[in-house]
């Protein structure tokens, strides 16, 4: 069995008297994908925050197993380290392309901005990964020189995907990457992450609201309500075989077709 | 000219708002191309005029200083003449527009093309002091990237100028890393300034009156212009030649002459074509 590449510790968050997390506890394994789903409100995305290095917990550690081999506590690093790893070895994926692309930069310039901040200095060089990039995220060649502004909601997720792949991250925060996409675009999505994650052995965190995301993506699936991890399991148990009356509830609230 | 106005202190500024801004010239040049703040006065004219070139002149000027003012290269242009004049009325220092002559020259678009001597001072009017600017718009933000030497985005931006037009477009503002260490605005200079400013003799102080920063390049300071490795960063060239005093290394405007389209070019810097002239280069 190899090292997790990232263990969340009994991790807790608190803003003033009310918990957003608390004791949340697991280990992520290289290729594994991990779903946290749970309504809004029930403390995923700052869970991620914290997992991600951008808040920090009130109690508890995020331990990052880096290309070395070292864990790495995500809180005791600088914020120099930090700051390099979240753009060299850690990706970010956000719900709004517009929190995670730089919208007046050339989807050229914005695949290739890790690449550069990582002392890239020759343009065709450059270029020519971006366009790599691109191409394997499904988006044609020719339209590296648009901005994200002139894309498609779908391809500007994809954008942000691209760019966060480019420096072969080896662990990926995923903030419901498939929001506001209607479903077929969202299958493709999907379709692409699953292939690229398991092709790069990407270790994703994804959160999402919508289960059928997270049984398409994820082999274990953590479900939260308020702040807390009521179940924790293998993604097909979980779903097939709810245990927790939360998560019952949730299983039989999703729509069937 | 003019003369002298009483009731003001030495060059306008009291001398606490002068000790304060001479306190953050010695940071600014300890750490070259870094921005300081500092605690910009309100002057006698608007944001945009020139305030922070006219702060770091009144707070480094002297009674025995030589004051040269240039806005566009030129030593007769308004804003310059109205700088020229409130020191000469505020400071009574002698005023030219010869740039061998001068110990302090202000300036917002250029660099004299007569190279700099050891001892001279160019204060640079500055509109936006911070060259990551176009990029990110959080200041909290710009000055950790600045603190943690993260300068993928300057690159960014220079990407997008060969990606858009084939080749670095930016033309003035060009970003200079300085010292090795911070990347710097040069002000609106044209890059054809940029390799003046690398190891130059002369102190380099650039204000922001609107932003309140100063920051320096010290004399023999290396100040670098960006570039790729297959993009390599060239000052502008041009075809011609000044039509007036046939200089071919200076900088040149192009001046339109007429609505038939004739147009001529001539030295940006006034006081370098008439030096030439003087000297016996050629005329019209």
């Amino acid at each position: 069995m190899t090292l997790p590449v990232l263990s969340a510790v009994e991790v807790d968050k608190w803003y003033g008297r009310r918990a957003a997390c608390r004791k949340i506890s697991f280990d992520l394994h290289p290729g594994e994908i991990l779903g946290l789903v749970g309504e809004s409100g029930s403390g995923k995305t700052t869970l991620l925050n914290v997992l991600a290095g951008r808040l920090t917990p009130s109690g508890g550690r995020a331990l990052y197993r880096d290309e070395n081999g070292e864990e790495r506590d995500m809180h005791q690093l600088s914020e120099a380290e930090r700051r390099r790893l979240l753009r060299t070895e850690l990706g970010l994926v956000h719900q709004h392309p517009r929190d995670g692309l730089r919208l007046r930069a050339s989807a050229g310039a914005n695949i290739g901005e890790r690449l550069m901040a990582g002392g890239w200095r020759h343009y065709g060089q450059i270029r020519a990964e971006a366009a790599q990039w691109l191409e394997r995220v499904e988006i044609p060649a020719d339209r590296l020189d648009d901005r994200p502004t002139e894309y498609s909601g779908g391809m500007r997720q994809r954008l942000q995907i691209a760019r966060n792949l480019v420096t072969r991250p080896r662990l990926l925060f995923m903030d419901e990457p498939t929001g506001g996409l209607d479903v077929s675009v969202q299958a493709k999505l999907l379709d692409l992450i699953r292939h690229l994650a398991n092709h790069l052995r990407l270790a994703v965190v994804l959160v999402t609201h919508d289960l059928a995301v997270a049984r398409l993506l994820s082999q274990r699936l953590m479900v939260m309500k308020d702040g807390e991890s009521v179940e924790c399991g293998l993604t097909d148990q979980v779903l097939d075989d709810p245990q927790h009356p939360y998560t019952q509830l949730l299983v039989s609230s999703m729509l069937q077709v | 000219m003019t003369t002298e106005e009483t009731g003001y202190n030495f060059a306008y500024l009291d001398e606490d708002s002068k000790r304060m801004i001479r306190r953050a010239i010695l940071k600014a040049v300890a750490l070259p191309g870094y921005q300081v703040p500092f605690a910009g006065r309100e002057m006698p004219m608007p944001y945009g005029w020139g305030t922070g070139g006219i702060q770091v002149t009144a707070s480094v000027i002297g009674p025995d200083d030589v004051l040269k003012v240039i806005d566009q290269g030129s030593d007769d242009t308004t804003n310059a003449v109205s700088i020229r004049s409130f020191f000469a009325k505020t400071a009574g220092v002698a005023t030219t527009s010869r740039t061998a002559e001068a110990s302090i020259i202000q300036t917002r678009h250029r660099i004299p093309e007569r190279p700099l001597k050891s001892g001279q001072i160019m204060v640079y009017q500055v509109p936006i002091p911070e060259p990551l600017r176009w990029l990110e718009p959080s200041e909290a933000e710009t000055r950790t990237l600045h603190a943690l030497k993260e300068y993928g985005l300057m690159y960014v931006k220079l990407y997008e100028d060969i990606s858009r037009h084939g080749t670095i477009a930016s033309s003035y503002d060009y970003p200079v890393e300085v010292f090795g260490r911070h990347i710097m605005s040069p002000s609106p200079i044209p890059r054809f300034d940029n390799p003046k400013l690398d190891r130059s003799p002369a102190l380099h102080l650039f204000g922001a009156g609107r932003e309140k920063r100063i920051y320096a390049i010290p004399p023999y300071t290396p100040a670098r212009s960006l570039d790729f490795e297959d993009y390599p960063f060239a000052p502008q060239s041009w075809s011609q030649v000044c039509a007036l005093c046939g200089a071919a290394d200076s900088y040149l405007d192009e001046v339109v002459m007429d609505d038939g389209g004739q147009r001529m070019f001539v030295c940006s810097d006034s006081d370098y074509c008439a030096s030439r002239l003087e000297k016996g280069g050629r005329t019209q």
